[in-house]
């Protein structure tokens, strides 16, 4: 079989599409799917300004995600409602700042991605921050789920839950990166939610939940290219369309 | 008797608040303490500082190479997430780098069935999901025992069992209690010495000295009027 650059994109999608189910399971125990959401959409105006002076889109989502990372890193500190308040304006500045900066003949891709074949360098790269994402989830696992439970508890056992949080936004922050230029910023949180919401739906034990979700997410990617190929339509919309439908589906199982 | 903690004017303000205002009080090795007060006493925040998890000013002097498990008062995550009580427990023995011996050991102390230990922890009963978090804290053998209202959320014979569990605990392992508890009867029957908590510490020693119902009157309101006439059981 012979490597081309669409083989590279279709091969980086899915396994970005792995990392997301696992990030996303995560997100969605800690309930931080609005955060999550605003990480997404902080990397809008990073995205504009990279297009206005043409420089690579993934280098500019890539600061203004950094930088988004630990805005929310110190809001998260406190719970108040005037933290809900600033991530709600941060929100909504984001986008319409990103908006207002990006060009007219970019903003589709920006704010809803795109199908797009990948050189060496760029595929590896994405590899890359697959391995790094799945890697920390796999060996943070026990302390995530512990630091999410109970801080306190976490914390008696020894684990410092201040830096653990930062960690895992910074991997959160990687994965939308890696899954932006195929989902867009506005869609990209999507694959980190709703197959999680399916997993969690589906299952009753934690590795069960990690599994489901995961495979959800490689579901959703690998139908979304199949069908937006055949039917010549927009991608991340495609992808996001099916991971909802497959939600649906698996409401229809009732949990005991 | 050698002290395991001794706290001098502990002092904690959260946001120009003072949540807690000198606090003096020692333990000793062995020895179970409750922490009572009303609502907003500062009695959580009385056991986070005792864990060095929030600022404060004043000494907290924990014995060298005191370990301590902690009973949290609810949990942060949602409880009917996909998560089990085994799930919780192999990720806190991991964490600690235990083997799979020891938390069958603390599972057979506690009492938790293999069934219990495979339920979702949502669908556990309150009983049994407050058996797990006692286990948790057991987990990598800890000297000390703080519990948060371990007893808040349960019916009066689940909260029994619980208190019955916690002071065998104590009996058979020589673990030092500190509870955070509203349930008066528990203080007079179990505890050797108790903390009356309103921002400031207004009493601290033998609960059949300390708690008269002058002291219950000045720590709750004027219409507060329970008081205990039996002598100690323990």
């Amino acid at each position: 079989m012979q490597i081309t650059p669409e083989l590279y994109s279709v091969v980086l999608a899915l396994a970005v599409a792995l990392a997301a189910g696992l990030v996303g399971s995560f997100a969605l125990m800690k309930r931080m799917s609005l955060a999550g959401d605003v990480i997404s959409h902080v990397a809008l105006p990073g995205l504009g300004i990279a297009f206005l002076i043409h420089a690579n889109p993934l280098i500019g989502g890539g600061i203004a995600l950094f930088l988004g990372t630990l805005l929310i890193w110190q809001l998260q500190k406190s719970s108040t409602l005037s933290t809900e308040t600033a991530i709600g304006v941060i929100f909504v500045a984001s986008v319409a700042i990103g908006t207002l900066l990006t060009p007219e003949e970019d903003l589709i891709e920006a704010l809803f991605g795109g199908f797009a074949p990948l050189d060496t360098m760029g595929f590896l790269l994405g590899l890359g921050a697959v391995i790094v994402i799945v890697s920390f989830i796999l060996s943070f696992r026990d302390e995530l789920i512990l630091a999410l439970f109970s801080p306190e508890l976490a914390a008696t056992s020894g684990i410092n839950v201040n830096r653990l949080n930062l960690q895992y936004l910074l991997v959160f922050s990687l994965t939308i990166l890696a899954a932006l230029q195929f989902l867009g910023a506005l869609l990209v949180g999507a694959l980190l939610i709703v197959p999680a919401a399916i997993g969690r739906q589906l299952t009753h034990t934690l590795g069960a939940f990690l599994i489901t979700s995961a495979a959800a997410s490689v579901l959703s990617v690998g139908l979304g290219l199949l069908t937006s190929h055949l039917h010549h339509l927009a991608l991340g919309p495609t992808i996001v369309s099916i991971a909802s439908l497959l939600f649906v589906l698996s409401l229809l199982k009732k949990k005991k | 008797m050698q002290s395991i903690l001794s706290v001098k004017n502990l002092n904690v303000s959260l946001e120009d608040n003072k949540i807690l205002e000198d606090i003096s009080f020692s333990l000793e090795a062995g020895e179970s303490m409750a922490v009572i007060g009303p609502n907003g006493s500062g009695k959580t925040v009385l056991l986070k500082s005792l864990l060095d998890l929030i600022p404060y000013s004043g000494q907290v002097k924990w014995a060298k190479n005191v370990k301590i498990g902690y009973v949290p008062q609810k949990i942060d995550a949602d409880r009917h997430l996909p998560i089990t009580l085994l799930d919780l427990l192999e990720a806190k023995m991991r964490t600690l780098h235990l083997v799979q011996s020891d938390c069958r050991e603390v599972c057979r102390i506690i009492g938790l069935t293999a069934n219990a230990l495979k339920t979702p922890v949502g669908h556990l009963s309150g009983g049994q999901f407050q058996k797990g978090l006692i286990a948790l804290a057991l987990l990598g053998n800890p000297g000390v025992l703080l519990l948060d209202e371990p007893t808040a959320s349960l019916d009066q014979s689940s909260e029994e069992h619980i208190y019955e569990l916690i002071y065998r605990l104590q009996e058979q392992y020589r673990l030092t209690i500190i509870i955070v508890s509203h349930d008066l009867s528990m203080v007079y029957q179990h505890v050797d010495k108790v903390l009356c908590l309103n921002k400031e510490g207004l009493c601290f020693g033998d609960p059949h000295d300390v708690l008269d119902p002058k002291m219950l009157k000045k720590l709750f309101g004027t219409s507060f009027e329970y008081y205990h006439h039996a002598h100690k059981t323990k």
